[in-house]
C-alpha cells in the first residue's frame, strides 16, 4: 500500500466514522499522556528540590526562632567572639559542659580550602582548556579531554585518601607545615576534584566562539596569541567565568576529600599550613549522632542552610555575569 | 538539659519529615530463631566483631551476622530505634540512654562485658618520651602545654589529633583524661582510630589515642595515674588487673534477655573460643 492510498483509505474510513475518528484522536491521547507523564518526572525532580529546602529551612529556622534553642545558643553566639580570660575567641565546641557554637572558624575554614582549591584549579583547568581548544591536534585532544574528564569520575573518598597518605606527607617535607593535615592538602585535593568541571565548561564555551571570529581577527593580521588573548578568550570569558562559578560551588560542597585530609580543627587563623575545619565536614563528623531536635541539630541544619546559599549565590553569580557579559558582547558585536 | 535522646540521623527522617517522637519500627524485636542478626556500633569494635562473626558463621552455616561501625553512638542509636539486634559499645551506656530503650523497645537494658581494651596514648616512633602523667596528658589535650620540650622531649609544637565527638573513644578520652574539660581548638578530629594511628606514624611530633590494637608503626606510652604514680605501661596483665589508668571494658547491649541466635553468640562470645579471637585482634580477653 503506497501513501496515496493510505490516504485515501484513511479519509474513507474517517468519513465512514462521521466527524470524530478515534483513529486520529487515538495517538494524539498517547501523545498527551506521554507528556504529561514527562512533566510529572520533571515536576518530582522540582518537588523533591523544594522539600528539600523546605525541610532544611524547617529545621535550621528554630535557631532564629525558638526560645528553648536560645538558652543555649543565640544567632549573635554563633557570630560573635566569646571572651574567655579576657582573649575573644571564636570557639567551636558543640560537645561540652558549656558548649559554643560559633560558626566563624567553620566558615572561613570553608572558604579557605575552596580559594586555594580555585588557586591551583582554575589556571590549569583554563589553560588546560586553552590548549585543548586551540592548539592540540586531533590526537592530542583526544586523549588529553577523556583523561581529564575520567577525573571527574575518581570517587573524592579515593581522592582524600590519596592526600591523606601521600600528598600530605610531600606537602609538609617541601613546605614544613605545621600540621601535616592542613587546608593546603584539603585545598589540592579538592582541586583535583573540581578540574574536570572547570576544564569542561571552559572548553565548551572556547570552542563555542564562531569560526568567523578568528578568521576575522586573522584577516587583520593578528597573531595566533593575538588572535586568542584579544579575541577567543574574551570571547569565550563568560562560559570561562560560569566554570569557576561552578567550581567553587563543587568546592564549597565537598565533603570527603576534606574529611581525610585537613585535619579538622576548628582554628580560626588565615594559615594555610594548619588544620581547618569546613562546614561540610562538621556536619558530616557531627550529624550522624546528634541529639535529634537539640540546639546543637538545629544548628547543624542552620550550617546546611548556609552552604546552600553560598552555593546558590555562587551559581547566581555565574549566570549573571555570563548573562551580562553576553549582552554587552551582543552590543558591541 | 534538654532531651538527651540520640537517632542516627537517616534519610528516612528526611522523607518522614517529623521531629516528633517517632515510633519506633513495628517489627524490631528480634525473633527467637532468626537467621540473621544485626551488630552496630562502636569503631573500635568493628573489626573484633568481624572476627567473631565470621569464626562463629564457619560454626554456624545458615546464620548471617552483619557487622557495621559508625561510633558507640550510633549503635546505642540504633538499639533504641530497633534497628540492630546486638549494639556494640566501648562506654557503658548513659541511665538516660537505657530509660530510651526501655521506653521505646519495651524490655530493660543487658549488658554484657566481652572484652577488655586499653585505651593507649600514640607518639610515632621516633619520639624519645617514654611516659606520661594523666594530668600533664589533660594539659596537653587541652592546649595548656603545647611544646614537646615542657614534657621532656624536643623543642617543637605538640600536634594533637583525636577522634570526631560520636566516638566512644572521644567520650571515653574526654571524661576519663580531660575530667569533661574541652579539647583544644587545635586538636584534629579523625575520622577511626586507624586514621589517628596513620596520622601519628606520618607525623614525628604528633601524639594520638585509641585502641590498643593498632599499634603498627607508632609507640604507645606508658601511664601514670598522677605524678606520683608508677608508669603502667598497657600490657594483659596491667588491663586485666585494672592497675593501667586508661583500660576500659568493652561491651554488648541487647534490649532484653538475648534470644536466640543472639543468645547463643553472645555465649560463644564470652566462652573460651570467642575469647581466643580476642587476642587475635589485639584487645585483651577477660579475666579468668
Amino acid at each position: 500500500m503506497n501513501a496515496a492510498q493510505a490516504h485515501r483509505a484513511a479519509s474513507a474510513e474517517q468519513a465512514e466514522m462521521g466527524e470524530k475518528s478515534p483513529f486520529l484522536a487515538r495517538p494524539r491521547l498517547g501523545e498527551r499522556a506521554a507528556e504529561l507523564l514527562i512533566q510529572a518526572v520533571a515536576l518530582v525532580a522540582v518537588a523533591a528540590v523544594l522539600l528539600i529546602i523546605v525541610f532544611v529551612g524547617r529545621e535550621a529556622l528554630p535557631v532564629l526562632t525558638s526560645a528553648e534553642v536560645h538558652r543555649e545558643v543565640t544567632p549573635q553566639a554563633m557570630l560573635l567572639p566569646r571572651s574567655v580570660g579576657g582573649e575573644s575567641v571564636f570557639a567551636w565546641q558543640p560537645v561540652s559542659e558549656l558548649p559554643t557554637f560559633n560558626v566563624v572558624p567553620l566558615f572561613v575554614g570553608s572558604l579557605k580550602v575552596t580559594l586555594i582549591a580555585l588557586f591551583f584549579a582554575v589556571p590549569l583547568s583554563v589553560l588546560g582548556a586553552i590548549y585543548v581548544a586551540e592548539y592540540a591536534g586531533r590526537v592530542a585532544r583526544e586523549l588529553i579531554k577523556p583523561a581529564i574528564e575520567l577525573l571527574a569520575g575518581v570517587p573524592s573518598v579515593v581522592v582524600g585518601f590519596l592526600a591523606l597518605v601521600v600528598l600530605a606527607g610531600w606537602t609538609q617535607h617541601a613546605f614544613g607545615t605545621e600540621h601535616r593535615l592542613n587546608a593546603l592538602v584539603a585545598g589540592i585535593g579538592l582541586a583535583f576534584a573540581i578540574c574536570p568541571v572547570v576544564f569542561s565548561v571552559s572548553e565548551d564555551a572556547l570552542r563555542a566562539v564562531p569560526a568567523s571570529y578568528r578568521a576575522a581577527a586573522l584577516a587583520l593580521g593578528s597573531s595566533r596569541s593575538q588572535v586568542l588573548l584579544g579575541v577567543v578568550v574574551p570571547a569565550a570569558s563568560p562560559g570561562i567565568a560560569a566554570a569557576i562559578a561552578l567550581g567553587f560551588g563543587r568546592a564549597i560542597g565537598e565533603t570527603m576529600i576534606v574529611v581525610l585530609a585537613s585535619g579538622n580543627a576548628a582554628l580560626l587563623d588565615a594559615g594555610v599550613g594548619r588544620s581547618t575545619r569546613t562546614i561540610t565536614a562538621t556536619i558530616a563528623q557531627e550529624l550522624g549522632e546528634v541529639v535529634f531536635g537539640s540546639p546543637h541539630y538545629h544548628v547543624l541544619f542552620a550550617l546546611g542552610a548556609l552552604l546552600f546559599l553560598c552555593t546558590f549565590a555562587a551559581n547566581f553569580a555565574g549566570e549573571r555575569i555570563v548573562a551580562g557579559m553576553r549582552r554587552r558582547m551582543g552590543v558591541s558585536g | 538539659m534538654h532531651s538527651r535522646r540520640s537517632i542516627a540521623f537517616s534519610i528516612l527522617a528526611l522523607v518522614a519529615c517529623t521531629r516528633s517522637e517517632a515510633p519506633a519500627p513495628s517489627g524490631a524485636a528480634p525473633t527467637p530463631d532468626k537467621t540473621a542478626l544485626a551488630v552496630r556500633g562502636s569503631d573500635t569494635m568493628v573489626i573484633l566483631g568481624q572476627r567473631w562473626a565470621e569464626a562463629y558463621m564457619k560454626k554456624t552455616p545458615g546464620l548471617a551476622i552483619q557487622v557495621a561501625g559508625g561510633g558507640s553512638g550510633t549503635g546505642i542509636a540504633a538499639l533504641i530505634n530497633g534497628t540492630t539486634d546486638i549494639c556494640q559499645a566501648s562506654r557503658p551506656m548513659k541511665p538516660k540512654e537505657k530509660d530510651d530503650v526501655k521506653a521505646k523497645r519495651g524490655a530493660d537494658v543487658i549488658e554484657t562485658r566481652v572484652a577488655i581494651d586499653a585505651l593507649a596514648v600514640y607518639v610515632n616512633a621516633k619520639n624519645p618520651l617514654k611516659e606520661l602523667a594523666l594530668p600533664t596528658l589533660s594539659k596537653i589535650y587541652r592546649g595548656e602545654v603545647k611544646s614537646w620540650k615542657d614534657v621532656g622531649g624536643t623543642d617543637h609544637a605538640i600536634v594533637l589529633y583525636g577522634r570526631e565527638n560520636n566516638s566512644g573513644t572521644y567520650g571515653y578520652f574526654k571524661e576519663h583524661v580531660l575530667e569533661n574539660k574541652d579539647f583544644a581548638a587545635a586538636t584534629q578530629t579523625l575520622a577511626g582510630t586507624a586514621a589517628v594511628v596513620g596520622a601519628v606514624k606520618g607525623d614525628e611530633f604528633g601524639i594520638g589515642y585509641g585502641g590498643i590494637a593498632y599499634l603498627e608503626g607508632i609507640r604507645a606510652l606508658a601511664v601514670k595515674k598522677d605524678d606520683a604514680s608508677p608508669a603502667i605501661a598497657p600490657s594483659l596483665e596491667t588491663a586485666q588487673k585494672g592497675t593501667y589508668p586508661l583500660s576500659r571494658f568493652l561491651f554488648f547491649y541487647t534490649a532484653g534477655k538475648p534470644t536466640g541466635a543472639a543468645e547463643t553468640f553472645i555465649g560463644w562470645v564470652t566462652g573460651p573460643e570467642g575469647q581466643k579471637v580476642i587476642d587475635e585482634v589485639g584487645y585483651y580477653p577477660l579475666p579468668k
